[in-house]
């Protein structure tokens, strides 16, 4: 079986955790193997009929108290009692805050090596070959794990959804958190945004470079955002320096990789640290006043213009879109 | 407080990367290297640590010896000691290689440290492992990915981040922490830092001499590919009336390509 962890956030579970799902059912099915998932928290077992419809054949039920709030260790723990119980051939995450903080301990609980933020995997000779960008996506590294269960954490976003059949068993699983463990516990969760989605999770990326000249006109990406579902405001790195939006908007590489449906560049330049951020996203638009910006080499549609002209001629456009 | 700020060598961010398709790795000819940026991060928050609640700041790498010249720069920074841990393999990317190396090293050398300071990925590998792998191994907690950081006698409270949110962490020492860009603004060197960096001596300890068994040694990553991305191609470009240019935008993407 290829186990996926089924990452729960504010009742539901993360769309990129049934993208994983899904993945690893194409996967397993190759492998002539089944796929399952994992549920970890307090009165989770609603959520299981979700991930029998992408493609879950069992999905194990961890519900406890003890573990209604999310805990490296106590989750890792969990985890590895239900990996040595039945022994997957893999065992996948998505490459969430969460899947990124829960996947390494795991692994080294487990003594198993793991593939980080993964956007490919095949299958070669009975085992996985899992494909991922380094140095933000200048380089592509295939590899095989030669440790069992082969664990990784795959890219939001990356894998498509595919609906299935909805049939599956619901196992419970007993486990208690173990005592007198030094453990770091989460106390709060802190500016909470509203639901907005993280440029990683978004289907669209709506970007601003220096050439927005200010804090104040990110209103405009908002604004524009507002108007696009599915969509969050994203940030070069000159523009996250420079103050004018928090640095969890830095896409490049030294914030976040992305791939969205669609990449909007306004008044990004194109340096290659950001260049090698998004040049995966699917479609790339770019507005720039300057033709000879090497962002224009990447784009799929590009704007020689001002960008505070252009802006709300295409918000215009936009609502000329949207249904009366 | 003792604190230990793990420290990793990689290619300046403005590089182009190539690779070697024969031997599946990055040519290292003409790239500039430098510390990772994260664990810039790491070694400015243990230094802010040190100068409020005094102690002592020790830089740690494992690699080869090319990594002296970042070790001379946390030194130069403030760091109060500097440790090589000298390995022979090149990069493997398998993280829990390089945590077993390093869980072996505290516990062998300074099973005293209150304070594992990590960057939340080394740039290059991208692997984001290494700090909760070393956590695991030595039985601590851990905060992945920390903004702002406030620490006690014995115990801390870090907010790290996740999509759209923090978490606010409370943790006992010892941990596991790693960096996120915004936890701090690093500082540069002094020249009287830089003078003092290169009279200091910085051990080298063989990897043998932690003791880790042969087999738990050899990497479990086989790297079987190691290319270029597709190149993009450059689109159309257009120019002219932001009206007319913005009505041609929108055309495309939502009959054209149809993302919108």
């Amino acid at each position: 079986m290829i186990l996926t962890y089924g990452e729960i956030r504010d009742n539901k579970i993360k769309k990129s955790s049934l993208e994983v799902l899904c993945e690893a059912k194409r996967r397993a099915t190759e492998l002539g193997e089944d796929a399952g998932a994992v549920l970890i928290g307090q009165a989770v077992e609603g959520l299981a009929a979700d991930l029998f419809g992408c493609g879950a054949s069992r999905v194990f039920l961890m519900d406890n108290p003890a573990l209604a709030q999310y805990s490296t260790q106590d989750y890792a723990a969990a985890l590895a009692a239900l990996a040595r119980k039945i022994s997957p051939s893999a065992i996948f995450f998505p490459a969430t805050s969460l899947g990124r903080d829960l996947a390494p301990r795991l692994a080294a609980r487990l003594g198993v090596a793991l593939a980080s933020d993964c956007t490919q995997v095949s299958v070669k000779d009975g085992r996985l070959e899992f494909t991922r960008p380094i140095f933000a996506g200048k380089a592509i590294l295939s590899m095989t794990l030669s440790s069992s269960p082969q664990v990784a954490t795959l890219r939001p976003n990356v894998f498509p959804l595919e609906k299935a059949s909805g049939k599956g068993e619901v196992i419970r699983e007993e486990h208690e958190p173990a005592a007198g463990v030094s453990r770091a516990r989460v106390v709060e969760v802190v500016g909470e945004r509203g639901g907005e989605l993280d440029v990683t999770e978004a289907d669209v990326v709506i970007s601003g470079g220096r050439g927005m000249k200010g804090p104040e006109n990110f209103g405009l990406l908002k604004e524009l955002s507002a108007l696009i579902p599915r969509s969050a405001v994203g940030a070069s790195r000159s523009a996250v320096d420079s103050g004018w939006i928090g640095h969890q908007h830095q896409v490049g590489q030294t914030g976040k990789t992305v791939s969205p449906n669609l990449y909007l560049a306004f008044g990004i330049s194109g340096a290659i640290q950001h260049l090698a951020g998004m040049s995966s996203s699917k479609v790339i638009v770019a507005v720039n006043k300057d033709p000879d910006a090497p962002i224009f080499k990447v784009a799929d549609f590009g704007v020689v213009g001002d960008l505070f002209q252009v802006l709300p001629a295409f918000k215009e456009e936009l609502e000329k879109l949207r249904p009366e | 407080m003792d604190i230990f700020v793990f420290v990793k060598r990689v290619p300046d961010t403005e590089s182009k990367i190539r690779v070697s398709r024969e031997t599946n790795t990055v040519v290292e000819e003409g790239l500039n290297f430098i510390i990772s940026p994260y664990d810039e991060y790491a070694l400015e928050e243990a230094l802010r640590i040190r100068e409020s609640k005094g102690g002592k700041v020790t830089a740690v790498s494992a690699g080869k010896e090319e990594a002296l010249t970042i070790l001379r720069k946390c030194l130069a920074m403030g760091a109060d000691e500097a440790v090589l841990i000298k390995d022979p393999l090149a990069e493997t990317y398998d993280g829990l290689r390089t945590a077993r190396i390093i869980a072996g090293f505290v516990k062998i050398k300074f099973s005293q440290a209150k304070l594992l300071l990590f960057g939340k990925q080394s740039v290059g590998a991208d692997n984001a492992q290494v700090p909760s792998m070393v956590a695991e191994l030595l039985g601590l907690p851990q905060v992945n990915v920390v903004v702002k950081l406030d620490l006690e006698e014995d115990r801390g409270v870090a907010y790290r981040e996740i999509e759209g949110a923090q978490e606010k962490v409370a943790f006992p020492l010892p941990a596991v922490i790693s960096a996120q860009k915004g936890l701090n603004e690093p500082r540069y060197e002094t020249l009287k830092g830089i003078m003092a960096a290169k009279r200091k001596e910085i051990p080298i300890i063989p990897i043998e001499e932690i003791g880790i068994a042969a087999e738990d040694l050899a990497p479990l990553v086989a790297v079987t590919r190691l290319e270029m991305p597709p190149a993009r191609q450059a689109g159309r470009v257009t120019s002219g009336p932001p009206e007319e240019t913005a009505r041609q935008l929108v055309e495309f993407l939502h009959r054209e390509v149809k993302v919108i």
